[in-house]
């Protein structure tokens, strides 16, 4: 960050990665703000659409990266919705996310979300009072999913090693 | 009518598996030929997931789209998380020959291939236009005229437009239709489109955002007296059930299934309504 007074610093090759991943759309935006208006975060937060855009394009790559901000998008896609410019707002969010945890910022309780999925492939843990229950159901106690079947979790963990997401959650976790 | 594999994704089977067990039945009353995708995973989750890796999430959906192409069936959401992930993900390998040269790639490993036929269906999307309001109709059985039903309809149902092609995500009127279709009133109130709070994984992170959009959302279903809130994903369906702890009336939760399991006259006891916080007594 630089410090009061001084210029931030300008990357022009964050906004080039960002554009190189797909988040082209990003030259599009003229700065109206109708995605700041319609929202729903940016009501009850700091978090302001308009802003991050704005931050990409000029390449601060330093404060938007690192923010808080980044993760207070729900994906509701009003701002697409709404968006004059055909911006795709949310894909945009996505790829600087995806940065982001490239980096190292990613919050632990998504650490413990992520590490839910290579353990099991699913996002959430099973639970006894939900086996019970869906035994009252009389549903499989075990849903026929990657749970039912270690081969099948197999496939799955195949899945994460090939796009080495094992390993970025890994070092995420380790540190 | 399309025969359908009804994905389950993860908080349906593993938090309310009683929306898991109404979707059964409902559609079997419907004449629907329905069974339960096997083998699948997490779609991945599109707040979480897709926000942390997308070469990960695109994978592991096209193994989800692959195996209902095996299995000769229509995928069949009852998550808007899930079917948004879904199209989200079958769109992208669709639309671009490289993402799905190398999904298929990986997808090899595994002795499987995405080949970009899957179709992916909402469980509402699903009723209204394959089965049609007129033939559920014809199966109510228990009027729900004592229901004042606000309708959720959640963000990844029909957002993105150009892409769900479902409906007017701003003034759209599908699943007040299939709700009013059970004798149920459903009431307008101030910002209705707006998002349950939960998704993009705010939930996880800052449940505390999560929570003040979840209550500015009662605040406006309790102003205009609601008895119950509709639903078409378990993960709106959660954050409303489990995010009322600070509201002073608690308004209970039904997933579109589970309104139909009462209206048609199903067994109650399968809408495991147990799983939920607030208590359902309907």
């Amino acid at each position: 960050m630089s410090e009061e007074g001084e210029p931030k610093l300008v990357n022009p090759e964050f906004t080039k990665e960002v554009i190189k991943r797909g988040a082209d759309t990003i030259t599009l935006c003229f700065q109206c703000a109708t995605c700041t208006g319609g929202c729903p975060s940016g009501r009850i937060t700091a978090f302001r659409t308009r802003k991050l855009m704005r931050r990409v394009q000029l390449g601060f790559k330093e404060d938007v990266l690192p923010s808080d901000e980044l993760w207070l998008c729900t994906t509701c896609m009003t701002c697409d919705e709404r968006c004059p410019r055909g911006v795709k707002i949310t894909d945009i969010i996505m790829t600087l996310r995806n940065m982001a945890v490239e980096e190292g910022h990613m919050a632990e309780a998504h650490k413990r979300t992520a590490g839910m999925l290579i353990k099991t492939g699913h996002a959430i843990p099973m639970g006894d009072k939900f086996r019970e229950l869906r035994k009252t159901l009389k549903l499989d106690e075990v849903p026929p999913t990657v749970l039912c079947d270690p081969k099948l979790y197999e496939d799955v963990v195949k899945i994460m090693k090939a796009t080495e997401f094992d390993k970025l959650i890994g070092e995420r976790i380790d540190g | 009518m399309a025969k359908v594999g009804l994905f389950l994704g993860c908080i349906t089977p593993l938090r309310y598996p009683g929306i898991e067990s109404s979707t059964i039945d409902v559609l079997e009353a419907l004449g629907v030929e329905a069974k339960i995708l096997q083998g699948t995973s997490c779609c991945p989750a599109p707040g979480v997931f897709r926000s942390f890796d997308q070469e990960v999430w695109r994978a592991l959906g096209a193994r989800n789209l692959a195996l209902a192409e095996e299995q000769g069936v229509e995928i069949l959401n009852i998550c808007n998380g899930c079917f948004g992930s879904l199209s989200e993900s079958s769109h992208q390998l669709r639309e671009d020959p490289k993402k799905l040269e190398k999904v298929n790639n990986i997808l090899s490993q595994i002795g499987k291939k995405y080949n970009g036929t899957a179709k992916v269906r909402h469980f509402a999307e699903f009723l209204y236009r394959d089965v049609g309001l007129e033939n559920i109709a014809k199966r109510v059985k228990n009027k729900q005229d004592h229901l004042k039903v606000a309708v959720h309809y959640g963000c990844h149902f029909l957002k993105p437009r150009m892409l769900k092609e479902i409906d007017d995500p701003e003034r759209p009127k599908i699943l007040d239709e299939l709700v009013e279709v059970t004798g149920a009133k459903s009431i307008p109130y101030k910002d209705k489109q707006m998002c349950c709070g939960a998704g993009g994984g705010v939930r996880a992170r800052t449940k505390d955002v999560a929570q003040k959009m979840t209550i500015q959302k009662m605040e406006n279903i309790n102003e205009v007296g609601a008895n119950v809130i509709v639903d078409v994903c378990p993960f709106c369906h959660l954050q409303f059930d489990q995010g009322q702890e600070e509201v002073e009336t608690k308004v209970p939760v039904l997933h579109l299934s589970q309104l139909y399991v009462l209206a048609f006259g199903l067994p109650k006891e399968r809408m495991g309504v147990e799983a939920h916080a607030i208590p359902v007594n309907f």
